[in-house]
């Protein structure tokens, strides 16, 4: 590897000094080095889920003519800070006919597997949280363990209309996993690399490096886009809670802090599902000009990239209805699956005829 | 009920024990009477085969407040603020049919200005209540924007009404044989100016929500009630329109002004939730015509009287009458039987809200749970009316 980024660079300065203020031995700093740069992300993106409800309630307000949250704090932005306060302090009611361990832990289960996600998303070309060889199978195959959370939710509430939700929610996660995961197959298939890392690197240099720019990969990357809305249930595509319908669908059972791990849940495992794709197809860490990869540096990059595609997520949300489960099984299944498939012949003819660059 | 007997259960009988031993049982779930989308305390007892609808069961009566009853103990002008309350998305719609009964009953000729006065708020009240309708199925069919946007545009027009009647909900304003009081200042030019920009409003609309393809999805051959069905449950209003009938007592038992003023009846053939949809989008365009052309009117007419002489203490001579007019959720009927002292002996209303409902399982049955509810906002439904 050749110099190491900026990002590398601070990351390396911290850990020498205090290397040398604290006298601790060099593997003993680097395992240290771990534990902080994991908390700093997953408070970093603790951080960031409380102002992605701000910004939402917000983008929700201004698209439907409203003001929002403008009360507590400057401009609101405490809102959510109170909303969080409301929840902890709320009574924790668990309904008397509720599976308790089930009804515990399935909330846990929701927050913990979107935080657990970001351990691998490569911050820099040197920084993440752990750099694994098989990042992408690892993001999906950790992602896919929500639907089991949502599933224990909705069964444990022993209410009917949570059970629904869970049964719809199983249904749509276990289906748009199969397109999600064919989109990932033709990314794949060009990078030749299951590393969320090296995906990053191949897409240096101009922003027409990046995959979404690439021949047919814009297909995938919609595909993939699409199947992540699905994937952390929002609409059009957010059947599982679909309010008018379910009520609340499998949360509806849930109060106080129980309810905040979903609710933190869902928004967290929005923005991972932006950061993969922002590392997949909108050139990771690249700024895509060569000149400001040198200044600016990378995580930044990467974060406001994930923001951007959050943003998206909630234009899409405000304006679209919501679909019927038999329609967006359908769309899963008679659309994006052959779609996908269609996608990974195509790139499979240009990989072989050599016309990746 | 048992949480097994509402899931699927492998079967364990001894001789089902092919590969495909499987049982499944219906799921009776309660939709209601506390429940984001069914409009107030409606309840439905539904009968799911998984996310399929075996059967539909309205209850209806949470909301009965034996209003017929109370209006029989009070005098003719105190039934007037009880009518606001039956439709109270449409409360100028239902003073408006019970001035016209009393006034039946009693022969009294009302002035033209008032005519047109009544009209022009009747309509304008269509307008409000159609876009409250509107706002609620974007709501219920997931999309919630649709709703913020027609409250905005509601807003407008009831600030007129308040302005008007000084009440935003439930107005209390017709007066048997007249109005409360006159328009108020300026009512004329705002309402213009609302009518003037409100097409490009619902433009937006169309963009948003009419023209999107997943709102097609749901609602297009979603919820037949077939034009046979509709002529026997008695539906009116624009659900009967949305089945091909064409019946508008503005146009087919023509009252009040409307012979004069210019206006079609939008009949679509569907059967479907899509055309219970586009009669009323339609419906709303054709409000809009009439309330210009009663302002129109209305400015020929400045200065002329809006009440009527009437006797101080109304008392009707014994008989009976039926009155009905077309409020924005169908025939809406007023019965009064008077025996000639200063209470109606029996006061009756035709609530098109009450009827309209009936057809609800027809349209539900083989459908999913979500077109319930996709359903029950195209039926336009006010608990209020229904229970009464």
């Amino acid at each position: 590897m050749t110099e190491p980024s900026l990002t590398g660079k601070l990351i390396a300065w911290l850990a020498d000094l205090v290397h040398r203020v604290t006298g601790l031995p060099e593997p003993l700093v680097r395992m240290l080095g771990w534990v902080v740069g994991c908390l700093v992300i997953v408070v970093a993106v603790l951080l960031t889920v409380v102002y992605l409800i701000y910004v939402e309630r917000k983008i929700s307000a201004w698209i439907q003519s409203r003001i929002g949250p403008n009360r507590v704090g400057p401009y609101g932005l405490l809102q959510t800070v109170a909303d969080a306060v409301k929840l902890l302090l709320k009574e924790d009611i668990m309904p008397a006919a509720s599976d308790k361990g089930l009804f515990v832990a399935a909330p846990i289960l929701v927050f913990a597997t979107a935080v657990v996600t970001l351990v691998v998303i490569p911050w820099d070309r040197d920084a993440s949280g752990g750099e694994i060889s098989i990042g992408l199978l690892f993001i999906s195959s950790v992602a896919s363990l929500t639907v089991i959370g949502i599933m224990m939710a909705g069964w444990a509430s022993n209410n009917k209309w949570s059970l629904l939700g869970g049964l719809r929610s199983a249904a749509q996660m276990v289906s748009y996993e199969v397109p999600q995961a064919l989109a990932l197959v033709c990314v794949i298939t060009w990078t030749g690399t299951l590393s969320l890392r090296e995906i990053g690197l191949g897409q240096t240099g101009w922003f027409f490096h990046w995959n979404l720019f690439r021949y047919w990969l814009w297909i995938p990357a919609l595909i993939y886009f699409t199947a992540s809305i699905a994937e952390v249930n929002r609409t059009p595509f957010d059947l599982p809670e679909a309010e008018s319908e379910l009520v609340s669908g499998f949360n509806t059972e849930y109060s106080g802090m129980k309810f905040a791990c979903f609710f933190v849940g869902e928004f967290a495992s929005m923005f991972v599902v932006s950061l993969v794709f922002s590392v997949l197809f909108l050139g990771a860490w690249h700024t895509g000009i060569p000149a400001l990869d040198r200044v600016i540096p990378g995580p930044i990059v990467t974060y406001v990239k994930a923001w951007v595609v959050v943003l998206v997520m909630m234009w899409i949300r405000w304006t679209l209805p919501r679909l019927r489960v038999d329609q967006l099984m359908g769309f899963a299944w008679k659309l994006l699956i052959p779609l996908s498939l269609a996608a990974i012949l195509i790139v499979g003819v240009v990989v072989q005829l050599g016309l990746t660059y | 009920m048992d949480r097994q007997e509402c899931l699927s259960t492998p079967a364990a009988s001894e001789e089902g024990m092919e590969a495909t031993a499987f049982t499944t049982e219906e799921l009776v779930i309660n939709m209601g009477p506390q429940h984001p989308s069914t409009h107030g305390v409606l309840r439905l007892v539904l009968t799911l085969d998984g996310e399929l609808v075996v059967e539909c069961v309205p209850h209806i009566g949470y909301l009965h407040s034996s209003l017929e009853k109370i209006c029989e103990r009070r005098t003719y002008v105190q039934i007037v603020p009880f009518t606001d309350r039956f439709d109270y998305l449409a409360a100028l719609a239902n003073n408006f049919c019970y001035v016209r009964a009393v006034e039946k009953l009693m022969g009294v000729e009302v002035p033209r200005r008032c005519e047109y006065l009544r009209v022009l708020l009747a309509e304008l009240q269509r307008i409000v209540s159609h876009l409250v309708w509107l706002g609620t199925f974007g709501l219920d069919l997931g999309a919630i924007t649709l709703f913020l946007w027609c409250f905005r545009e509601r807003e407008v027009l009831l600030d007129l009404f308040e302005a008007t009647t000084g009440q935003r909900l439930l107005y209390n304003y017709m007066r048997i044989g007249g109005l409360r009081n006159d328009l108020p200042p300026g009512f004329i030019e705002k309402a213009r100016e609302f009518l003037g920009y409100f097409p490009d409003r619902l433009a937006e609309y169309d963009q948003l929500f009419t023209n999107n393809r997943i709102f097609r999805a749901r609602v297009d051959g979603v919820g037949f009630l077939p034009r046979k069905r509709a002529i026997e449950y008695a539906i009116t209003g624009p659900m009967a329109r949305g089945s091909g009938i064409d019946v508008d007592l503005r146009k087919t038992d023509p009252y009040s002004v409307y012979p004069e003023l210019e206006f079609e009846v939008p009949v679509f053939e569907a059967e479907d939730c899509l055309a219970r949809y586009m009669v009323r989008m339609e419906e709303i365009r054709q409000s809009r015509k009439l309330a210009l052309q009663c302002l129109d009117a209305l400015d020929k007419m400045a200065g002329e009287p809006y009440q009527a002489k009437v006797p101080k203490t109304i008392k009707p001579p014994a008989g009976e009458v039926y009155e009905r007019t077309e409020s924005p959720r169908g025939e809406l009927g007023c019965y009064l039987l008077s025996d000639g002292s200063d209470t109606p002996a029996r006061f009756h209303w035709r609530a098109p809200s009450f009827a309209n409902l009936q057809a609800l399982p027809i349209m539900a049955r083989g459908g999913l749970v979500a077109d319930i509810v996709a359903v029950l906002g195209s039926i336009d439904i006010v608990l209020g009316d229904v229970d009464r």
